[in-house]
């Protein structure tokens, strides 16, 4: 699939996020519009995995740490058709399997996960099985910068390192908001690449919604033979719809009708310039 | 249920050396199997283990839920995980990841907790492990198993491997009496019968069971009464069927743990026997809720009363005949 194609799905993802967050009434916005762009590059370019794969042991593996913007996991993997999209009418409404969190009922989800500094201990587990039977896959996982002060992060960065496990890549949502303020204020975690590649990872920094550039950082994976490797994406929360833009408000919220409304007509905007530019080229 | 056996005439081995010899025998055949220790293959007996199985052995370090997090993966990818750690911080501090890495994703894990009640004695309350029975009980989708001799726990390994669900498995530190002389049956959920009489029943579990058979045929030799002695060696899912059975034919019901009297194996009892309409006499043998005294595993069950003596005694109590 071409930049342009991505780009364009993307903000057709970020509009599906809305409009089910509109419809279970409930949702983690800004995390799931920051982390989209990511999630599209990964399932449409990078990982081999796909609804009839899914059974496969050699299958690459995506278990997403940071489970609350399930949103935009459950959109992507809509999209990739390992269930119907009508299926996310039923989004946070009783007795859905579309929670607030992934979980293994939906097809496609490798891990029930929610609680936080759970994916990368987990992460690590199946990449070492991968080493352990000479199998081809590898695992990413997203993590959101507000879950590394848990302390099962770095455990599980040790064991990593200890265990070479290049077939691994972390990956950092670096939005720099968490719930209550700038992550920097509630606990201070900078400088993360220092942290990471003092415990022996391979670190790069990326444009976390520049999707040429995402493309050819997941390419480069494993960044140093016998390393795992770690991105730090750097992201907005809310990106793509300005009054969303790095507001901690929206960290989890439902727009009223109005503020519904303005963040179609932006994304429909944007939609229309890709696809002028693209006409162009 | 086996040839009842005159009381410690049979001396086996520590459960721990069982484990380990099992899971070796089952390594022999099957490279899935594998050990993931938390600086704890000394303790958990697994150095020849990893000698022999170099590949099949992983090293976390001190990190339990790092430990239990990263078992979970393995065996999401297909491995036969036995994740052996000390079960007070096993199951303490890596207890969310129990919930949700192991029991809520259904990821095989056979959790292996070493050293268990208090195993670690005169350690001290840090290392005693008297919650584990009550906050895994109140887990779904976890087999909670606490075998009481060498047959049990050889039986409890080879199941566990097997088993497409997690499993936690406590074992303690010091020998163990074989209860029967001949065993043919072992099954998850299943109590063992081993001792039957019609006067009371006594309910145990783990490294309890055999100072309740050694109260029982005290009770026997000198008061006449006659004791069911049963191993529940399955906390979770508890044989209901047994207790009914049980309950229906005796005259009382005490049941003794290595484990706080709340939330174990007797209230998980006694909420069934009361829900069903069994009204008889009742207790729970425990560690009561206090900061354990010091000493060895056997000075403090001896100073809890778990003991031939003290379970005699309060049998009587409960009968009424003292």
């Amino acid at each position: 699939m071409s930049e342009q194609e991505l780009a364009r799905k993307s903000i057709h993802y970020r509009k599906k996020i809305l409009q089910y967050i509109m419809e279970a009434k409930a949702g983690h916005t800004g995390g799931s519009l920051s982390c989209i762009d990511i999630l599209n590059v990964l399932y449409n370019h990078t990982l081999n995995v796909s609804p009839e794969n899914f059974t496969s042991p050699d299958r690459d593996r995506y278990i997403q740490s940071k489970g609350h913007t399930v949103e935009a996991l459950f959109v992507v993997l809509a999209d990739k058709g390992f269930f119907p999209e009508t299926d996310l009418l039923t989004m946070g409404k009783y007795g859905s399997h579309y929670i607030g969190h992934p979980t293994r009922k939906v097809h496609g989800v490798e891990q029930n996960t929610g609680a936080l500094g759970h994916g990368l201990p987990l992460s690590v587990g199946t990449a070492l099985a991968a080493k352990m039977d000479n199998r081809p896959y590898r695992v990413f996982t997203l993590l959101g910068d507000g879950e590394l002060p848990e302390g099962s992060n770095w455990e599980a960065a040790l064991t990593a390192a200890h265990y070479k496990l290049d077939n691994l890549c972390a990956i950092i949502d670096h939005n720099k908001l968490q719930i209550t303020g700038p992550t920097s204020e509630v606990c201070n975690t900078d400088p993360i690449d220092q942290k990471f590649e003092s415990f022996g990872w391979s670190v790069r920094h990326v444009d976390g919604h520049n999707i040429q550039a995402l493309k050819e950082t997941f390419e480069g994976v494993p960044f140093t033979d016998g390393k795992p490797s770690l991105v730090i994406a750097h992201t907005i929360k809310g990106k793509g719809v300005s009054y969303m833009e790095n507001e901690i408000k929206w960290h989890h919220g439902v727009p009223d009708d109005k503020q519904f409304r303005q963040a179609m007509e932006e994304l429909n905007h944007a939609l229309e310039s890709a696809e002028r530019i693209e006409s162009i080229i | 249920m086996g040839t009842f056996i005159e009381t410690g005439t049979v001396t086996g081995k520590a459960n721990l050396d069982v484990f380990s010899g099992t899971l070796q025998q089952l390594a022999e055949t099957d490279t899935d199997i594998i050990a993931v220790t938390s600086d704890s293959r000394g303790s958990g007996k697994l150095a020849s283990f990893g000698q022999k199985f170099p590949r099949q052995i992983v090293e976390i370090g001190i990190a339990e839920q790092n430990l239990v997090g990263v078992a979970a993966g393995l065996a999401s990818a297909g491995k036969k995980v036995f994740a052996v750690s000390p079960a007070c911080f096993l199951t303490a501090r890596a207890l969310e990841q129990i919930k949700n890495d192991v029991a809520y994703s259904d990821n095989p894990v056979k959790l292996v907790g070493i050293s268990a009640g208090v195993s670690y004695g005169a350690l001290g309350t840090t290392h005693h492990s008297l919650h584990d029975f009550a906050v895994l009980r109140a887990i779904h989708n976890l087999i909670v198993v606490a075998p009481a001799d060498n047959f049990e726990t050889e039986q409890a390994i080879r199941q566990a491997a097997e088993t497409q669900h997690p499993v936690y498995l406590r074992f303690g530190k010091k020998p163990m009496p074989l209860l029967t002389a001949e065993d043919t049956h072992f099954e998850f959920g299943k109590g063992r019968i081993i001792r039957e009489g019609a006067d009371i029943a006594i309910v145990a579990t783990g490294e309890t069971v055999y100072p309740a058979l050694q109260a029982a045929e005290k009770l026997e030799r000198e008061y006449h009464i006659h004791s069911t002695v049963i191993s529940m060696h399955t906390i979770k899912p508890l044989d209901y069927n047994l207790l009914a059975r049980v309950a229906s034919k005796v005259g009382a019901i005490l049941t003794v743990e290595e484990h706080s009297v709340y939330g174990g194996l007797g209230e998980a009892c006694a909420s069934f026997l009361l829900e069903n309409g069994y009204h008889l006499p009742f207790k729970i043998m425990g560690i009561p809720d206090e900061y354990t005294v010091t000493g060895s595993q056997m000075e403090i069950f001896n100073h809890y009363g778990i003991s031939e003596n003290g379970i005699a005694e309060k049998a009587l109590q409960l009968l009424r005949k003292k």
